[in-house]
């Protein structure tokens, strides 16, 4: 039953943590409403027209490629630093792993959707 | 920290799975420079690139001579259950592309990525077969079930694609989820991922083995919703009958045996320690699967959706064979039933949707069973091979389904002594086979005693699939016994 | 193991492929009417398959003592602590191979035959229909090329039979012969005139051999609860262990070199086997000797119903209904010694049952008489032919009963040579007659005989003169039959004889009388067909067949002189051949005095039908002599009331049940008589509200009831199929809810 008890104050604490602040400062904060404080985003620029706007889809596809060459970075820089303590598959992998986006990058120029229309 | 070296990776091992995925990474490549409707191309290369893996695996079975070994760091075990398996996924894989040749033009789809999509989501698959560790399972999952996601949603003009594709994904993920959450609760519980970790862990009766079982059971669902079992089928009717027909029955057969394959190697040699409990789950989720599944195909007017049903009910059946591995003891039969059964369902079904395949017309209708009025008539081989799919399905004389459940109800017959669950499975198992004898032979029924002009365009791709799956569900029939001597020496094993 | 042992496979293959060419390509290989492509494409594979027959006859001469070439496992199945193991294992032995070369060459020579009758045959069938033109080839077509698979299929099918290696394979071999020989004996059930009387007749071998067929079944399957397998060599090796040992020390024996041996010295002293209790199952334990006798007498009535003898052997007669071709093959030479092939193969079961033995022996004795007695009062010359064949049979039955397998085994070979002979030639007279008959009806005199039959001896006669080659095999045919010396038949059933004389007197006597009668009806069939003055006008211009048909005549009367030499007294080639493969064989010695008096019997008889038919012939319109016996000759006629008797016994009481059941019992006293009497007046006495409801509930709704549960909550449960993520997602969680609820409730609380 050990385990179930930590089971039952990690629920308990974990739904505490976020309910208590809230509870919290409906309690003890201070209500003093004026026009500025009820905008939807009190600190930003207040929204104009309607939010339901379309973007174009290449925005997207631009912000996939980003994020596949940007995670590119996070993999690449342990294996850069540790290369020459590697065994031989481990250099392989690192080969393969950058043939393989550069791959992606051959796919997404021919797919053109790099070029901005 | 042992650093992994060439011996330890074990290439030679997963040689097949490489193939498959470096061919189609270079696949990829080359369909960039074949021009749009020239893309059989890249379906035959495709091919190609199957067969050298089905040749790269044919070596290695004659190698391995049932030995199992493991690849990857003790991520992947190769065995004789993993190249079964394998096997089974390869023809799957061929048979889905073959079916898919005429249709993506027809339906005016054809683009490249779709056999790209569909290499990559056999090698998730083979990968799932192979995987020793509970965060390659995760990864295979994932890479078996993105591209079916996307797959799905092929047809991308038609709504009823899109709409079964998001649907798909959504539930996808939040059953991903549950598996997570599952995976995680095992760590918890055991301090490891790895299945001989867990196995030792549990063996030795550690005072956290509860976490286990709770994870056990998340793991269970997660994986109850890949294999459509009841009550995490509800995608399955939708899905099904808005993809597009070729990957339906792709997804029908391989995400089906993938599912399985790592549910199996999970529970049976991870579990065996708390192997009453999931047995008796499993026993009961396959219970409420057969019956739903078989009773609420009745009701279907479309063909896709009745055997969308249909195989909610035979991953019930399957589910059975599961339960009746939960004893170390039973096991060896039990597996062997299972992926025997898993082969069987895999020619049949494959099979079955080539013949709604060849009656189904461009616009995407043409799927209703009164569509099939008349097919005795104009076509009688198609109908008769259509007839033949379905006396499998039901489990009649003189095709494979009737070995499978024979193999699958022997084996948890055998199972069920001092175990009243197994043997309530299989007998609602036998009952409701009897019950899904009314709406298969209704197909036969519709076929040969109703009028009708149904319009069947049938190109020599489809052809040769529909006499693969035929012949092969045939000879099953007739003569299993050098196959599931196979499927028997295919061993589950736990090396580490 | 030598080389040429792994063709095996291909004997089987070829007539197999066969069937699959005629399936698909058969009526392209015909491309215009007098084609023969199928039937010598047909013909081309049976030969393939006596080519491999030949070679394994060669491969054996290194390996007497046979081999047995695995090809699949069949089925493998796991039943308790045994193990049905079932594979298709080819059996080459030197029985084995003594069949396969009498099927298959034998076989090849029916197939070449044919290519020339069929098209004739089919040629006289348009004819009879009227067809012109587009319409008759399209017939034509259809049906040369449909008989030529069906015949295939019959070859490869008795190939699996005598290949086997297990009872159970041999029984798929025992089916698809019979199915064969259904599909074939009715193979003009579409005749305008004889259609409905082809299609009986196919039915009621068919119908027959189920009889025989249920018994061959009960025999396996006693034979697999008291050995624990079915293949021949480990049921033999476990049936001799039995008699000394236990039966569960015994069922792990499995065909060994010591083991025969062993058992093979016991056998003399044979002292205890009907003690040896066998366990059956909860009912209780009998002992051995009880259980083989059981099991024997079962296969006996499997044999009878294939062999055609008595109390089944009915079926054979009607049998000639089909294309005399199949007549030969099928009916004579090669499916009806199956029966025969079997007991053989199961002599080391016989011999533990003496009982089983007589009984077999008998039996086949008492055939051999009453059909010989038969055949002497018909006028059709296949039924003659076919009563003869019958009798034959009853020969061969005798010999294996008495345990002269040899001499059974060599009596089928040579009766397969020379009654394949007299078929093949009685087709070429009846081929000859039908011209005769349409060159007669064409030239307007007196060919217009509306009761006309080409089959009916009384419309032959001086056929001699006509068909010359066809006279002197029929002749040659004919003496083998009698058993005349030199020819095949003398040795072969002198040997049966000289078995009898030593082993059961009565046999001994009714097989003698029986060869009596068989010279004499060969005799007068002989003077009445081919002596003597035409009677009709088809008789008188009958034509000599084409070389086509004549060749495997004159082979198969080659082989009617020579066929001897298998098994000459003194040198007994056959004896040694088949001393490898069965084990009780043993030959007796040569007696002059029996062969003398079976000899002088034969002479006899001959000398007594030249009396009766061949000193004065019979002329048109006259009496057949024997008429003067009056009732004896009818009874002998009507082939002693058999079909009469059963149709008394068995198919009156047995309409006459189904009447009772259906009309009394079903109609009469449950619907009319409980239905509407009690349950439908009662209810309506106690009021038209009640009454309705519960009839129809509770009688249609007994029977509905469960449907409609079915198709009822099929419809609720769909409704549940919304098509909504959001409540298929909460599916799914009340799912884990479940199966975490239960979890916690089973196994962790």
């Amino acid at each position: 039953m050990k385990d179930w008890t930590f089971i039952v104050i990690l629920s308990i604490v974990a739904m505490a943590t976020p309910l208590a602040p809230i509870l919290i400062g409906r309690l003890i904060g201070p209500r003093k409403g004026n026009e500025l404080k009820n905008a939807t985003y009190e600190c930003g620029v207040e929204t104009r027209g309607d939010t339901w706007v379309q973007f174009k889809v290449q925005y997207y596809i631009f912000a996939l490629v980003f994020l596949v060459f940007d995670v590119e970075v996070v993999f690449l820089y342990p294996w850069a630093v540790a290369y020459n303590r590697l065994p031989l598959f481990g250099v392989l992998a690192g080969v393969v792993f950058v043939i393989t986006l550069a791959e992606a990058l051959i796919y997404t120029i021919r797919k053109d959707a790099l070029r901005w229309i | 920290m042992n650093l992994p070296t060439l011996e330890s990776i074990n290439l030679l091992a997963v040689l097949p799975v490489l193939i498959v995925f470096g061919w189609t990474l270079v696949l990829l490549v080359i369909d960039l420079f074949i021009p749009s409707g020239r893309k059989y191309w890249t379906a035959w290369l495709g091919i190609l690139g199957l067969l050298g893996a089905a040749v790269a695996l044919a070596v290695r079975f004659i190698d391995a001579r049932g030995a199992a070994v493991t690849a990857f760091d003790g991520m992947l075990t190769v065995d004789g259950f993993s190249l079964f398996l394998q096997a089974i996924f390869i023809l799957t894989a061929v048979i889905g592309i073959l079916l898919a040749l005429d249709f993506l033009p027809r339906h005016k789809i054809e683009r490249g990525e779709y056999y790209i999509l569909l290499l990559f989501t056999t090698g998730g698959m083979m990968i799932m077969s192979m995987a020793a560790d509970l965060i390659v399972v995760f990864l295979a999952l994932e890479l078996l079930s993105i591209p079916l996601y996307i797959l799905t949603g092929f047809a991308r003009p038609r709504a009823d694609s899109e709409e079964a594709a998001m649907k798909y994904f959504l539930l996808g993920a939040f059953a991903s989820g549950f598996l997570v959450f599952g995976i995680a609760l095992t760590y918890g519980g055991t301090g490891t991922t790895s299945l001989v970790g867990v196995f030792n862990q549990l063996a030795e009766g550690e005072p956290s083995r509860d976490l286990a079982l709770v994870g056990m059971a998340l793991i269970l669902v997660g994986f109850g919703f890949k294999v459509a079992a009841v009550p995490f089928h509800m995608w399955t009717p939708d899905v099904y009958q808005g993809a597009p027909t070729p990957v339906t029955a792709f997804m029908s057969v391989g995400a089906k045996a993938g599912g399985f394959a790592a549910l199996m190697r999970i529970l049976i040699v991870a579990m065996p320690a708390v192997g009453e409990a999931w047995g008796m789950l499993v026993a009961i989720l396959a219970m409420l699967t057969m019956i739903l599944g078989n009773v609420v195909a009745i009701a279907q007017r479309n063909i896709k959706r009745m055997l969308a049903y249909s195989s909610i009910a035979h991953a019930g059946y399957i589910l059975v064979a599961v339960s009746a591995a939960q004893r170390p003891e039973d096991a060896p039969l039990a597996v062997s039933a299972a992926i025997f059964y898993l082969l069987t369902y895999a020619f049949t079904n494959l099979g079955a949707f080539g013949v709604v395949l060849a009656v189904e017309r461009e616009d995407g209708s043409g799927n209703l069973l009164e569509d099939f009025a008349g097919l005795g008539r104009s076509k009688p081989v198609l109908a008769a091979i259509m007839t033949l799919f379905m006396l499998s399905l039901t489990g009649m004389p003189v095709s494979a389904g009737l070995v499978g459940k024979f193999f699958v109800f022997q084996a948890a017959i055998n199972a069920s002594v001092g175990n009243p669950w197994i043997l309530a499975a299989a007998i609602v198992g036998i009952v409701t086979s009897v019950i899904s004898a009314f709406y298969y032979i209704r197909i036969i029924l519709i076929m040969y005693m109703q009028e009708g002009e149904p319009q069947v365009v049938l190109k020599p791709a489809l052809t040769v699939a529909l006499a693969l799956t035929a012949l092969a569900t045939l000879i099953l029939g007739i003569i299993p016994a050098p196959v599931f001597q196979l499927a028997k020496d295919a061993l589950l094993t736990l090396v580490g | 193991m030598d080389s040429l042992f792994a063709l095996i496979p291909l004997i089987i293959v070829f007539p197999f492929s066969g069937v699959v060419i005629g399936v698909f390509f058969g009526r392209r290989l015909m491309p215009h009417k007098d084609s023969i492509g199928p039937g010598l494409v047909a013909s081309i594979l049976a030969g393939a398959s006596f080519v491999i027959a030949v070679l394994m006859f060669i491969a054996l001469q290194g390996h007497p003592e046979g081999v047995e070439v695995p090809l699949a496992t069949w089925m493998n199945i796991t039943a308790g602590d045994r193990v049905l193991d079932i594979p298709w294992t080819f059996k080459i032995d030197t029985l084995s191979s003594v069949m396969m070369l009498v099927v298959a060459g034998v076989g090849t020579l029916i197939h070449i035959y044919a290519i020339g009758y069929m098209q004739g045959d089919i040629d006289e069938q348009i004819a009879k229909r009227g067809f012109e033109g587009d319409e008759a080839f399209d017939f034509k077509r259809r049906r040369y090329s449909k008989f030529f698979t069906f015949f295939n299929l019959f070859l490869g099918s008795m190939l699996v039979l005598v290949t086997a290696n297990n009872y159970l394979m041999m029984f798929v071999g025992w089916e698809l012969v019979g199915l064969c020989s259904y599909l074939l004996i009715g193979f003009w059930f579409d005749d305008p005139v004889k259609g409905v009387y082809n299609s009986e007749s196919g039915k009621k071998a068919f119908i027959v051999n189920r009889i025989g067929d249920f018994g061959m079944l009960i025999a396996i399957m006693l034979i697999f609860w008291t050995f624990g397998t079915v293949q021949f060599d480990d049921v033999f090796a476990r049936a001799e262990c039995m008699q000394a040992e236990s039966q569960e020390a015994c069922l792990t024996v499995s065909a060994g070199e010591a083991v025969h041996e062993e058992a093979e010295g016991e056998h003399g002293e044979a002292a205890r086997p009907y003690l040896t209790p066998v366990a059956l199952g909860k009912i209780g334990t009998v002992t051995l000797g009880v259980v083989v006798t059981i099991i024997t007498l079962c296969l006996l009535l499997g044999a009878t119903g294939k062999s055609a003898q008595i109390p089944l052997f009915v079926w054979l007669p009607d049998a000639m209904a089909g294309p005399t071709p199949v007549s030969a093959l099928i009916h004579a030479a090669t499916m009806v010694t199956a029966g025969i092939y079997m007991i053989t193969r199961s002599n080391v079961l016989y011999a533990m049952a003496p009982i089983s033995g007589t009984a077999v022996a008998i039996v086949g004795a008492a055939t051999a008489l009453v059909a010989g007695t038969i055949a002497v009062a018909q006028f059709d010359i296949k039924r003659v032919l076919a009563y003869s064949t019958i009798s034959q049979l009853g020969f061969m039955i005798a010999a294996v009963g008495l345990g002269g397998y040899v001499a059974g085994i060599f009596h089928l070979a040579t009766h397969a040579f020379f009654k394949a002979l007299l078929f093949l030639s009685a087709g070429s007279v009846i081929h000859g007659m039908e011209h005769g008959h349409h060159h007669a009806a064409h030239h307007g005199h007196g060919g217009d005989d509306p009761d006309f039959d080409p089959q009916d001896m009384r419309y032959m006669g001086g056929l001699k003169d006509k068909m010359p080659i066809t006279t002197w095999v029929y002749i040659i045919g004919s003496l083998a039959l009698a058993g005349i010396p030199p020819l095949a038949g003398f040795w072969s059933k002198d040997e049966i004889l000289l078995d009898a004389s030593l082993n059961n007197q009565l046999v001994y006597v009714l097989l003698s009388i029986s060869a009596f009668f068989t010279a004499f009806y060969m005799g007068r069939q002989v003077f009445m067909v081919f002596f003597g003055r035409a009677r009709t006008e088809a008789a008188d211009h009958a034509v000599e067949s084409k070389p086509m048909m004549t060749t495997p005549l004159i082979i198969l009367a080659a082989l009617s002189v020579l066929g001897g030499l298998l098994n000459l007294p003194g040198l007994h080639s056959l004896a040694h051949w088949l001393e490898h493969s069965v084990a009780h064989a043993h030959t007796a010695e040569f007696n002059i005095s029996i062969a003398a008096i079976s000899t002088l019997l034969g002479l006899i008889a001959i000398g007594l039908s030249w009396l009766l038919y061949g000193r004065k012939p019979v002329e048109a319109g006259q009496a057949d002599p024997l008429r003067s016996t009056g009732p004896v000759f009818t009874f002998l006629n009507r082939k002693w009331y058999w079909d009469e008797l059963y149709d008394t016994v068995f198919i009156k009481p047995y309409v006459w049940l189904g009447e009772f059941l259906a009309v009394t019992i079903d109609w009469k006293f449950w619907h009319d008589f409980v239905h509407d009497r009690i349950i439908g007046d009662a209810f309506r006495g106690w009021g038209a509200i009640l009454s309705q409801p519960i009839d129809q509930g509770v009688v249609d709704g007994a029977v509905n009831g469960i449907a409609q549960l079915v198709d009822g909550s099929s419809q609720e449960l769909r409704k549940t199929q919304t098509g909504y993520v959001r409540n298929y997602a909460l599916a799914v969680a009340l799912g884990v809810v479940l199966v975490l609820g239960f979890l916690a409730f089973r196994f962790l609380m």
